[in-house]
């Protein structure tokens, strides 16, 4: 039978409050930053310039159809190699994530658009709004509502990605468990207790989405 | 004196390999009311949406009051702002109202007159106030149009266009979505609007309306007009034996 010894674990807890601080620091900066680059990408996938819809295209596919672990290697090893530039892992991790997570918000965001009747666009348009007013004072107002909760599934996948960074050595919460396993051979209680985390800052954030979604079923 | 406000030369439109207009020729004179009548697929609704640039034509010529644009070959199409400019001259309401769901009433007048004419609020909600006693519905200003009936959402959606002060009122087939106990409400108000001047054009199948407002008539089918005059005479006595085999679809209405 395995003794279990979650008291050697309490002994790092101040690395696990770490490396949960980076994690969730690194949330909100890909979320924040994926959602910029998504907002862009989305409203460029129904420009009237076909240039870009494609380019916005490009971007999209290129960034949802590669994955996540071959991007991070890509963008820390590669990218210098190619360009010169050399970005430092954490900012490597930042750009990934944000592109990465931003080509899946532009599809929420595209839908969220299209998905309002066009009704709506004509009303504006005929008051004498021009399309980019009949966008932020008709449009995306509307559409907002019903991207919340897809967003918001997305950014919580965004949350359990950040785990991958660890692979570039950024101190985020699996790289601090990592550290701690090989420390004390007791793989078993650090990764439960990483597991555990992860599932601890997500369960009231599913709990909001869930609402989130019931609220909008309601209010048609 | 009568003046010519709207004038329509040579009009084409077709949507892929299909012409829905063809060499549309129009003229509306300043506070007459003009009804479109015709079959679904007639391209009346086109013509409407051609006279505030929502569809693009692809030749001709459109003009109201002083604006004129050319859509001939050659021809320089009308920019983004130039096309917003011109539309802010018509009003148009919709067979689907098109209120904007998440505005009050009085927010969904207001919405041309402080975004498009930059009015200061306080006076974009007094017109907004006094356009809403207009057709009647003071005791709704208040409220989402989701808590309105559809003739109610009718009402704010003129409403909503008169508050631009536009030279011309287009209507779109506007009492079509209404239930029968409701299309007089929307009627009255229209009856009204042209009793005060307002210069209207009016897709429409109350033919029974159309005779009593309308100054002509215009019977359209397959994109060209079949017939127009006077409205008495294009109902009353159809010269065409299209326009007589369509009437003949509402005489138990008339």
């Amino acid at each position: 039978m395995y003794q279990w010894h979650f008291d050697i674990v309490w002994g790092y807890r101040w690395l696990f409050v770490s490396g949960t601080a980076v994690t969730i620091g690194l949330t909100v900066a890909v979320v924040v930053l994926g959602l910029l680059v998504g907002l862009v990408a989305g409203i460029a996938q129904i420009s009237r310039f076909p240039v870009l819809r494609w380019l916005s295209w490009l971007y999209i596919e290129m960034f949802r159809l590669t994955p996540l672990l071959v991007l991070l290697l890509w963008f820390y090893y590669a990218l210098p190699m190619m360009t010169g530039i050399k970005l430092d892992a954490l900012s490597a991790s930042i750009v990934t994530l944000a592109l990465y997570g931003g080509s899946f918000y532009a599809e929420v965001i595209r839908g969220g658009i299209v998905s309002i009747d066009p009704g709506q666009s004509e009303a504006g348009l005929a008051l004498g709004m021009t399309p980019a007013r009949v966008m932020r004072r008709i449009v995306l107002p509307q559409a907002i509502k019903r991207m919340i909760p897809p967003l918001m599934n997305q950014s919580i996948i965004q949350f359990k990605n950040t785990s991958l960074v660890s692979v570039l050595a950024v101190p985020d919460l699996l790289y601090q468990g990592q550290v701690a396993a090989m420390d004390t051979y007791r793989a078993l209680e650090v990764y439960t207790v990483i597991a555990a985390i992860y599932f601890v800052v997500l369960l009231p954030l599913t709990v909001i989405v869930k609402r989130a979604e019931r609220h909008l079923a309601q209010s048609t | 004196m009568t003046t010519c406000k709207i004038e329509v030369a040579g009009l084409r439109k077709s949507f892929g390999s299909l012409p829905v207009l063809r060499d549309i020729n129009l003229k509306v004179d300043t506070g007459s009311v003009v009804a479109l009548i015709g079959p679904s697929g007639s391209g009346k609704s086109t013509l409407l949406r051609c006279l505030n640039l929502l569809v693009i034509p692809e030749g001709g010529r459109v003009r109201i009051g002083d604006h004129s644009f050319s859509f001939d070959q050659g021809a320089k199409l009308p920019g983004v702002r130039e096309q917003a400019r011109f539309r802010s001259t018509t009003g148009m309401v919709f067979q689907h109202f098109n209120l904007f769901p998440h505005m009050t009433v009085i927010e969904n007048v207001m919405e041309g007159p402080v975004w498009v004419k930059n009015m200061p609020k306080a006076e974009a909600a007094d017109r907004a106030r006094k356009l809403l006693a207009k057709v009647g519905l003071s005791d709704k200003v208040d409220v989402f149009p989701n808590k309105l009936s559809g003739g109610q959402k009718q009402r704010v959606a003129i409403a909503r266009a008169l508050a631009m002060e536009p030279a011309v009122m287009l209507f779109d087939e506007v009492t079509s979505a209404l239930d029968p106990e409701l299309v007089g409400e929307v009627l009255g108000v229209m009856r009204e609007l042209a009793a005060e001047g307002m210069t209207m054009i009016i897709v429409t199948h109350e033919i029974g309306f159309a005779r009593e407002v309308a100054d002509r008539v215009i019977f359209m089918r397959d994109g060209v007009i079949v017939e127009a005059g006077p409205a008495r005479e294009v109902i009353g006595q159809p010269k065409q034996e299209a326009t007589r085999s369509f009437l003949s679809h509402f005489h138990n209405r008339g």
